[in-house]
């Protein structure tokens, strides 16, 4: 990436209003809180001491290099690093003030509530539909069949793919292109009505149309939940997100509201890394 | 004797035509081997091909001839008076003489025409093994001349060496063709010799099998009934007990070694598993008769049950435990094929993992499964030693796995045990039975690698 391109960016994002005003902060409710989290892969430190707020229905997008634990902070979110053997968790990271790493808190209720959309669409191997029903019937969220096809159909119209897989429900999810895959995917995540929703680097492997309607999804999706999303994208950051956390080799340099972070960064490391000189 | 020197000398002639080949190439050069066509390497092998391969060839042909050579001319130089013999006593005679001129016992006492004849034997002898060395060495050093003088620096050596090697490759790999081709025409021909006297439908059809036929008239229980049903019934029942026994066990096996196992228990697991592979079936055959049949029949008996000794639960559950490695190793692998992705997907969910496993990973799994299943079941119809040791020999058609049965592979074991005429009905049958039993794990491995191979290009 190149200076130029850094700077139309700014200019972007100084054109549009500010998402978020200091007043409007006030207002929104705390949703996730990550105190002093530490990551190790066996003896080696994957995050060191992260904190940082997540506000209710605001997108928070997590940029910075390459390896430097994005992906990771992202997983610690919804315990998904647990099926990792060698990872380890450290610090505390709270949902509605309550910690997620509590023992006495059930892993498969945390999942249904902070949901996930991974970096390649992975659609199971099954029917549209069933992709859609198989959150719903592990967590018995409905009694009649009726029911469950009334989820289908609002997920699938939440996530903007209704009218393109309604005649098909039934033909296997594998056989869609890769950004209705990745729609379906998302359609899945909201399926289990979760109140946060994850999502690592959902556009990487798609093209720009439809990356374009996906980035819309998410500023709708945004009324109803809380998104984090980590993206390589500078400009996708700038577009869905109002708040920022640049990671840089497992620290977290500096986090705040994305035009912010875009104009007038304060660590160097993140003013090096958006206008190009390194990443 | 001298073809044993002749093979010596022509290595080490191969061996020097290396390095004299590839020190040519330099030398031809001035040692500015950038300008050769090939690496000097490649010209040594030139070099050496050619040294060893027209030689060694020679020996070949030569010995594969010699002695059908040296037989005529020895035969057709004996006294007239032998010219009236027939060719089996002629065959008696070249024995004898053969015994002779080697020194082994002689049917009779010689006589001097045949001590004559033995000797211009060994005289012969004498004299093609000479002309074989020398033809071999004028070959060796030839070649190595021939091939010697060919270097320079565009002569492309490094192609025509992989041109032989090429070469080299396609024979060996036809070898296994034509062994199979081979294979499968003598049973082809030997189960149309039984079926010129048997029956096709008879023999598929038939509900009798006792493979006794009379030799004289009034023999009695030497019917010759060959209907192989009762044979089939013994091996699906069997098949299907050791079946009963693997499919479970080894699956099971897979799902805990791919997703539950941590890594250093797997480490373990899976190689002692594979060492159940390499169990000789004739110690499963042991197992079987010996300690598997004992206790199954105790505990029949304590239940009131009527276990024969030789029973098709005994072999069923013995030849099970033998195919669990088949079944689980071939499972896990497609169990692991299945890509993280989707594990994590359904993790995400908030499935637990016996969910994720039941509702993702099987089903995405299990057409590898199925193939991993029918290549087991392959292997349990085509197994004999355990059967013949622990299953017994009646030809039973029965659904009760407590009695004895017989399968396929244990009739054509005891039919062709033992001295053996072969072209009665009766040794003929076994290869009718084994047409059979080719032709049905032929087609059983042909449809579990076509599912095999279709579910792993899903994924890739
Ligand atoms: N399963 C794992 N085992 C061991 N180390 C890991 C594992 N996953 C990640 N790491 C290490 O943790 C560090 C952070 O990885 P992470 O995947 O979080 O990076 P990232 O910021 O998401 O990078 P990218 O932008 O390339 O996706 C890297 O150094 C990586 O090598
Ligand atoms: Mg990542």
């Amino acid at each position: 990436m190149t200076a130029n391109v850094a700077e139309d960016m700014m200019t972007e994002t100084d054109a549009t209003d500010t998402p978020t005003s200091p007043a409007e902060q006030e207002t929104l409710a705390k949703k996730m809180v990550a105190r002093d989290v530490d990551v190790f892969y066996g003896a080696k430190q994957a995050l060191k001491k992260i904190t940082i707020d997540i506000f209710e229905n605001e997108v928070l997008s997590l940029i910075g290099p390459s390896g430097c634990g994005k992906s990771t902070f992202l997983r610690c979110l919804n315990r998904m690093n647990d099926t990792i053997d060698i990872c380890r968790v450290n610090g505390d990271i709270t949902l509605d003030e309550q910690n997620i790493y509590d023992p006495a808190l059930d892993v498969v209720q945390l999942r249904a509530r902070v949901g996930m959309v991974f970096q390649k669409p992975n659609p199971f191997p099954k029917s549209i539909h069933d992709n859609i029903a198989y959150g719903p019937k592990i967590h018995g969220m409905t009694r009649h069949k009726d029911e469950l096809d009334q989820i289908v159909q609002t997920s699938l119209e939440k996530a903007g793919l209704w009218n393109e897989v309604k005649d098909r429900l039934a033909e296997p999810g594998t056989g869609l292109s890769g950004g209705q895959q990745q729609r379906l995917c998302i359609a899945r995540a909201i399926a289990v009505s979760p109140e946060v929703i994850l999502m690592d680097e959902p556009c990487s492997a798609l093209d720009p149309i439809a990356t374009a309607i996906i980035e819309e999804l998410i500023d709708e999706l945004r009324q109803n939940y809380t998104i984090v999303i980590v993206t390589h994208n500078m400009q996708q950051a700038a577009r869905v997100s109002q708040k920022t956390a640049f990671f840089h080799l497992g620290d977290m340099a500096e986090h705040g509201p994305t035009d912010e972070i875009f104009t007038n960064p304060r660590d160097n490391r993140t003013q090096g890394y958006i206008t190009g000189r390194y990443g | 004797m001298s073809v044993d020197y002749l093979i010596l000398t022509v290595l080490v002639l191969t061996a020097a035509g290396f390095y004299l080949g590839r020190s040519r190439s330099i030398a031809v050069t001035g040692g500015r081997t950038r300008d050769l066509h090939s690496v000097p390497g490649y010209y040594g092998v030139y070099v050496a091909i050619w040294a060893g391969i027209p030689a060694l060839l020679l020996v070949l042909v030569w010995l594969s001839a010699e002695t059908s050579v040296i037989k005529n001319m020895v035969l057709s130089a004996l006294p007239a008076s032998y010219e009236a013999l027939t060719p089996s006593e002629l065959e008696l005679v070249w024995v004898d003489i053969r015994n002779l001129a080697t020194g082994n016992i002689v049917s009779a006492q010689p006589s001097p025409t045949v001590v004559a004849a033995s000797e211009h034997y060994l005289s012969l002898r004498a004299l093609s093994d000479w002309a074989l060395f020398l033809l071999g060495l004028v070959l060796a050093i030839g070649g190595l001349l021939y091939a010697r003088a060919r270097v320079t620096p565009t002569f492309r050596a490094r192609n025509r060496v992989e041109k032989v090697l090429n070469v080299f490759l396609i024979i060996c790999s036809t070898i296994a063709i034509f062994t199979t081709i081979g294979i499968v025409l003598s049973l082809l021909f030997e189960s149309f010799r039984f079926f010129t006297r048997v029956p096709v439908t008879d023999f598929l059809f038939g509900l009798h099998w006792s493979p006794q036929t009379a030799i004289r008239e009034d023999q009695v229980g030497s019917t010759g009934a060959f209907g192989a049903i009762p044979l089939f019934a013994g091996t699906l029942l069997i098949s299907f007990i050791a079946l009963a026994v693997a499919v479970p066990i080894g699956l099971m096996s897979a799902i805990y070694l791919s997703d539950y196992a941590p890594k250093r228990v797997r480490g373990t697991i899976k190689p002692i598993l594979e060492i159940l592979a390499g169990i000789p079936t004739v110690v499963y055959g042991f197992f079987a008769i010996l300690t598997v049949a004992p206790v199954l029949r105790d505990l029949g008996a304590s239940l009131g049950l009527d276990v024969s000794a030789n029973s098709a639960l005994a072999a069923g559950v013995v030849m099970g435990i033998m195919i669990v490695p088949f079944v689980s190793s071939l499972s896990d692998d497609v169990i692991n094929a299945v890509p993280q992705s989707l594990r994590d997907g359904s993790y995400g969910l908030g499935a637990t993992k016996s969910e994720t496993i039941r509702t993702v990973i099987l089903p995405a799994a299990l057409p590898g499964i199925v193939g991993a299943v029918l290549l087991a079941a392959s292997r349990a119809i085509g197994e004999t030693m355990i059967v013949v040791m622990a299953a017994g020999l009646a030809a039973n058609i029965t659904a009760n796995p407590f009695e004895a049965v017989t399968t396929v592979t244990v009739q054509i074991a005891t039919l062709l045990v033992g001295d053996q005429e072969f072209d009665s009905a009766k040794t003929l049958s076994a290869f009718a039975l084994g047409l059979v039993l080719f032709v049905v794990t032929l087609f059983l491995n042909v449809i579990a690698l076509r599912i095999v191979r279709k579910y792993r290009e899903k994924y890739d």
